[in-house]
């Protein structure tokens, strides 16, 4: 019992300060302590994840490379990003002559306060949610297709082809994969009753023997999960997806026209965005801040949802250094052809998941009955992209292998 | 390459799993086989630099003073032929004796800008008097851009056992043959004694 209490004074630790500190302030000032006490964490943790990713982003993917990657600055190389900090404060701010100087500056401004405006609706732990609200999931789509805007004001107030062209693939492909990425999440607003993320939780954070409740664990939800980051890596221009910024094409795309730290805040929006979203996927999908073991509930929740959060990340990156860039029409393809019938697919698997009689022998059928629904499909659907193409032999006219 | 190269494509993400199991296989491998990172980390690890690698000329003397062994007789000869035209020579008033004893001038003023210079190697090829050669050190940077790179005589100065230490083969044929100028000056010099004495 003992260690129980201290188990869960652990866990609520920071709920528990922030309490403390609200109530030992004067009254007037509660409601703006209040505020500061929870607005202030995000704005310093999640940057600061920002820059310990983009040190093992870039040791990582040298790493895959058999590279070193860097190693100069501190112990290790982990003082890099400071190094990058003070760079990009010190470079020279451009604006182009041509440009609109006051979208040219609002863009990087709205795409980093829309991806920090995502944080509000993540539960980070138990208790731990900016804004308890009940619509929380439509609040982070809403919020996540305004970076929409502000990519499209950066690519169109640079005035230059290739940032218009950037900003065109860019729109083109968050507008094609926030379908299935809304799609994907539909079937656990179905199953779990509530637009609310700290419900949706709640509601698999219940253990059966040793194993959690999460979704992730269902066949839809399974399928939902991988939908859900491919759709999620599409949305936030990560890599394979990464064409509205591809570099032996276009340059840097919408951002090729920023200098300095406005090209940081970019860069920080887009690793903020992909925390973002991988935080939705795990509150969707993973169980949010629950253990995966009944037997692990002593370590604190917020531990558990840090740690989901930086395996979605070391994923992110060996995904990036294992496959190569997209074609435009692949990408549409893959978006209208393949993901969308599959989310659509995975909601109707949700539904009869939903609805199967749950005693006896049902709930095998039910498992075999969802799974084939969808694994079928996949094969098909597949095979309906492939279109009889075969991989053959590449013939050169002029050149010979040797 | 000559594989199955008709085989039937699948798409249901065999390649994505391929790809990701290549990938983790390097990473893990650059942890455990040290052979398998190819990067020198230069500062601390420097590869061995080949002989014939040029960068920036020098100018060699002989014995320990730069002063009185500077072979350079000033003939200008590398002034004219540098493209570049980044050598800046003064001829002396007065002469030294060369290593076979004969008067020569020598230069008062010898200077390189090392920022003009496109280490082409045209000097050492026109030298007659063996005097200059390139050097193979390439850290040259400095923090002053004006006298930093304007090298003069003292700094262009170094000695024979530089040269053949950083050419083992070049350098003792052109001491042989310099050693057989000063043998043959020398006996020369008896011959002639002889006839002075003998007269």
């Amino acid at each position: 019992m003992m260690t129980l209490v201290s188990a869960h004074s652990v866990d609520q630790v920071f709920v528990n300060l922030d309490r403390w500190l609200v109530a030992h302030t004067p009254a007037p000032l509660q409601p703006l302590v209040a505020i500061l006490l929870i607005v202030v964490p995000i704005l310093a943790i999640f940057p600061g994840l920002f820059a310990l990713t983009t040190v093992l982003e870039r040791k990582g993917l040298g790493r895959i490379q058999n590279r070193y990657g860097p190693n100069r600055v501190g112990p290790l190389g982990l003082l890099q990003p400071v190094a990058d900090g003070i760079k990009a404060l010190t470079k020279e701010d451009i604006v182009p002559r041509s440009a609109d100087a006051l979208l040219h500056f609002l863009a990087p401004v709205i795409i980093v306060c829309t991806a920090f405006l995502a944080y509000a609706v993540l539960p980070i732990g138990r208790n731990m949610i900016a804004v308890h609200l009940d619509a929380g999931i439509l609040f982070f789509f809403a919020i996540g297709s305004a970076t929409e805007l502000a990519v499209f004001m950066a690519g169109w107030s640079s005035r230059n082809k290739y940032s218009l062209l950037g900003a065109m693939r860019a729109i083109a492909q968050m507008i094609s994969y926030e379908i299935p990425l809304i799609l994907s999440s539909v079937a656990v607003i179905m199953i779990a009753g509530t637009l609310s993320p700290e419900q949706i939780v709640t509601a698999q954070a219940g253990f059966t023997g040793i194993f959690p409740h999460w979704y992730v664990f269902t066949p839809w939800g399974f399928a939902g999960f991988f939908l859900f980051m491919t759709a999620a890596a599409a949305e936030t221009n990560r890599s394979p997806f990464d064409l509205p910024e591809g570099e032996s094409e276009i340059i840097a795309g919408y951002f090729i026209e920023y200098s300095g730290f406005k090209f940081a805040l970019f860069f920080l929006a887009e690793y903020l965005e992909i925390f973002a979203v991988s935080g939705l996927g795990i509150t969707l999908f993973l169980g949010g801040w629950s253990a995966p073991f009944s037997f692990l509930t002593w370590i604190p929740s917020w531990c558990w949802f840090f740690a989901k959060l930086l395996v979605l990340i070391a994923t992110f990156i060996w995904i990036r250094g294992a496959l190569p860039r997209l074609r435009m029409d692949q990408l549409m393809n893959f978006a209208w052809k393949f993901m969308l019938p599959m989310t659509l697919l995975e909601i109707l698997s949700a539904g009869i998941w939903r609805f199967f009689p749950q005693s006896g022998f049902w709930p095998v059928v039910r498992w075999l009955a969802c799974a084939l629904l969808l694994a079928v499909p996949y094969v098909l659907l597949a095979r309906g992209l492939e279109h009889g193409r075969r991989i053959e032999k590449r013939v050169y006219r002029y050149a010979e292998e040797s | 390459m000559t594989g199955n190269w008709q085989r039937e494509t699948h798409m249901l993400g065999e390649g994505i799993a391929k790809g990701l199991i290549e990938t983790a296989r390097n990473f893990v491998g650059s942890f455990v086989e040290k052979d398998r990172l190819v990067t020198e980390q230069y500062p601390e690890e420097r590869h061995p630099l080949p002989e014939a690698s040029r960068v920036f000329p020098f100018l060699l003397y002989d014995g320990d003073d730069a002063e009185k062994g500077l072979r350079c007789v000033s003939c200008h000869i590398c002034e004219k032929e540098c493209p570049p035209r980044c050598i800046t020579i003064e001829k002396s008033t007065d002469k030294k004796p060369d290593y076979v004893g004969k008067p020569q001038f020598y230069p008062a003023v010898f200077n390189i800008d090392v920022s003009v210079c496109m280490s082409c190697q045209i000097c050492v090829e026109v030298c007659p008097f063996d005097a200059i050669r390139m050097d193979t050190a390439f850290e040259l940077s400095t923090s002053d851009r004006f006298d930093g790179l304007l090298w003069t005589k003292e700094k262009l100065a170094k000695p024979n056992s530089h040269y053949r230490q950083i050419h083992p083969t070049e350098a003792p044929e052109v001491d042989a043959r310099r050693a057989d100028d000063v043998a043959k000056a020398e006996a020369k010099a008896a011959a002639a004694a002889q006839k002075e004495a003998g007269a």
